[in-house]
């Protein structure tokens, strides 16, 4: 048995979206396994099921047929209260807009899992001021999301998304709304993140540049898992891009 | 997630939009102040009734002599008006429910006292009056059953007749003349203020009834105005009235097709009667400042609303990062209900600085009800859960993808 290395694991994964009479199969039956510690780059074309899969694993979303295991735990039958605890104790999330509270400060938005974890104020400010330490933001703690440039807002997420030392982290784009300069501070944070502190990371993009910074390739394309491999140093840009995309070009 | 940080994060929201907050609070403030000043209105009016009724005496029965519709004038005697006698007053005595009897004949003279003199009304009656009248003594005594036998020449003033011809000094024990007799002044009356009609009831005075017929008026007929009587209680007060008009009847002869040449007036209904219409009027101003409060709950829920849809992207965040449903319902409803309860609690401290200014300008009795205050701040409190409950479900129903996609 391979479940204490596993962090998560989908076995014949359907989703299916009904809006009126029309069926979108979104999802049609991907099976895909994480270990502990892997920096996984999810890639695919729009309306390849991507999003799909990563709000299936972020616990915002239920299958519609197939198991989801998740750190040793069956999701797939949860209700939504202990979805939301698992959210809480087991995913970090981080979002393409950053979405920090507004008006609130980067230590409060820290906080604020571990809030709603019930953790008394001392220990999670302590975490909170720890995880802001560890993405080089121990300085602005009291400022306000409006005070940080976007890179500093990314990092507060980032600080949110570990505070609560969660089994995977969950990138969604994270770098869709930043510069190439600051895109690139902020997925050297990441590749320290899991190769300093073992934290597992799936991260979904669009750009290969971004995905060479991971450790693994999964490609969706039309609701299947496309392609799925190691990603060798002697990879490039060139060489992470579509197929047709790259014909194309 | 602990109980002390949801109210922490409902108070941070708040704070968060302060002008929001205030405006939005403004209609609980409004609502609670308006019931708050109506009640305590009603209730200064009706305690203003209750004193004047208290001032009536305790379960007082007046008998007015002389009927004026007699028909054919067969019964008019000598003294026009003149029906009552002191064997009515006695024989009235008698009767079970009665407690108290005073006949009472009424005077007016010219008091002179030094420089000073003062026109008033003079009150003869017998030494029960005080009692009968609800009246209490300022300084001195009053007449003694002696006094009103031997008909001596003293003196009880009232307030206003006093503050007038003693400007600053104390009339005890001094001598006063009216129609050229002296007469010892030996008490003076607590103030009673205005009565409901705005006469000055402190303008007056008060002697043994005997001394007004012999020495004031030296009438030939003594004259007896009126008979004031105290029941035994409150409910006798309708026994008392019966059984005086069937012993009148029979003393005056009257016959079965004849009127009464005499009327019982019952001050105990009449003060009942218009203590119901008071109550009656504090209920119907309090229940359209109750109006003014749903109006403000309204706001509110309109209000959280709009919060709700303003925030649906911070929900979402909220959602995606561990909270459960419920913990966002009891966010928005703790500011719903934080924000009532403060709006109530400043309504409060309003509602009743309204009051006393109202009470003060109108110069009535200020008379802040604690269980109106405290019905109104609870009832914010219950307008913050039944009107932020909705739009806290609401909120608590998102579903966490579409909110964290909503711009």
């Amino acid at each position: 048995m391979s479940t204490s290395s596993t962090v998560l694991s989908l076995t014949d994964a359907h989703k299916i979206y009904r809006t009126g009479e029309v069926e979108v199969h979104a999802l049609r039956g991907v099976s895909l396994e994480i270990k502990r510690g892997e920096f996984v780059a999810v890639m695919g074309p729009s309306g390849s099921g991507k999003s799909t899969m990563m709000n299936v694993i972020g616990c915002l979303d239920r299958l519609t047929r197939g198991r989801y295991i998740l750190d040793g735990i069956d999701v797939s039958t949860m209700s939504k209260n202990d979805l939301a605890d698992t959210r809480n104790t087991k995913i970090g999330f981080v979002f393409q807009s950053f979405n920090l509270i507004p008006r609130t400060s980067a230590l409060s938005n820290v906080e604020l899992p571990m809030v709603y974890a019930g953790l008394s104020p001392a220990v999670r400010r302590e975490r909170a001021r720890q995880a802001l330490e560890s993405v080089g933001l121990a300085e602005k703690g009291n400022s306000l999301p409006n005070q940080l440039s976007g890179g500093q807002q990314q990092r507060v997420a980032l600080a949110r998304a570990i505070a609560s030392e969660p089994a995977l982290i969950l990138a969604d784009e994270p770098t869709g709304a930043l510069d190439s300069r600051t895109a690139e501070e902020i997925m050297k944070i990441f590749q320290q993140l899991n190769r300093e502190r073992g934290i597992t990371i799936v991260i979904v993009t669009h750009e290969p540049d971004i995905a060479l910074h991971a450790l693994r390739l999964v490609r969706f394309k039309d609701g299947l898992i496309q392609e799925d491999r190691k990603i060798l140093p002697e990879d490039d840009i060139l060489s992470l891009q579509h197929p047709l995309e790259a014909a194309h070009s | 997630m602990r109980f002390i940080d949801i109210q922490k994060m409902a108070v941070h929201a708040l704070g968060k939009n302060k002008i929001q907050t205030a405006l939005t609070m403004l209609g609980i403030v409004i609502g609670v102040s308006a019931v708050i000043a109506m009640v305590s209105l009603g209730q200064g009016a009706q305690k203003l009734v209750e004193d004047q009724v208290a001032g009536m005496g305790t379960n007082v029965l007046q008998i007015q002599g002389g009927n004026g519709n007699f028909t054919g004038g067969a019964r008019q005697g000598a003294d026009q008006g003149q029906s009552l006698t002191e064997g009515d007053v006695e024989a009235i005595k008698q009767l079970p429910p009665v407690r108290l009897v005073t006949p009472i004949a009424q005077a007016q003279g010219q008091f002179v006292f030094g420089n000073q003199n003062w026109q008033t009304r003079v009150e003869g009656s017998n030494e029960n009056n005080l009692e009968i009248r609800g009246w209490r003594l300022d300084s001195g005594d009053f007449f003694s059953e002696n006094d009103v036998r031997t008909a001596a020449r003293v003196v009880v003033l009232g307030k206003t007749v006093a503050n007038t011809l003693f400007p600053g000094s104390d009339p005890i024990d001094q001598t006063i003349r009216i129609r050229n007799l002296p007469y010892r002044v030996i008490g003076v009356l607590a103030a009673k203020g205005q009565s409901a009609q705005g006469q000055d009831q402190d303008d007056t005075a008060m002697m043994p009834y005997t001394t007004v017929q012999k020495k004031m008026l030296g009438a030939a007929l003594p004259r007896i105005n009126r008979i004031a009587v105290s029941a035994v209680s409150s409910q006798a007060t309708t026994a008392a009235k019966d059984q005086i008009t069937t012993l009148l009847r029979d003393r005056h002869g009257i016959r079965a097709n004849q009127q009464d040449d005499f009327r019982v007036n019952n001050l105990t209904e009449v003060a009942e009667a218009a203590q119901q219409t008071t109550a009656v009027m504090t209920m119907l101003l309090g229940s359209i400042a109750a109006v003014s409060l749903l109006v403000g709950g309204i706001g509110i829920m309109n209000i959280m609303l709009v919060s709700v849809t303003e925030r649906t992207r911070e929900i979402g965040i909220r959602m995606a990062i561990g909270s459960r449903g419920s913990y966002i319902r009891m966010q928005f409803l703790a500011e719903s209900i934080i924000l009532c309860m403060l709006g109530g609690l400043i309504g409060v401290v309003f509602g009743v600085g309204l009051s006393l200014g109202i009470a003060h300008y109108m110069s009535w009795p200020s008379y802040i009800d604690p269980k109106a205050a405290t019905i109104a701040f609870l009832f914010s409190a219950v307008t913050g859960i039944f009107f932020g409950y909705y739009p806290a479900h609401k909120a608590a129903s998102l579903d966490p993808i579409e909110a964290l996609r909503y711009e």
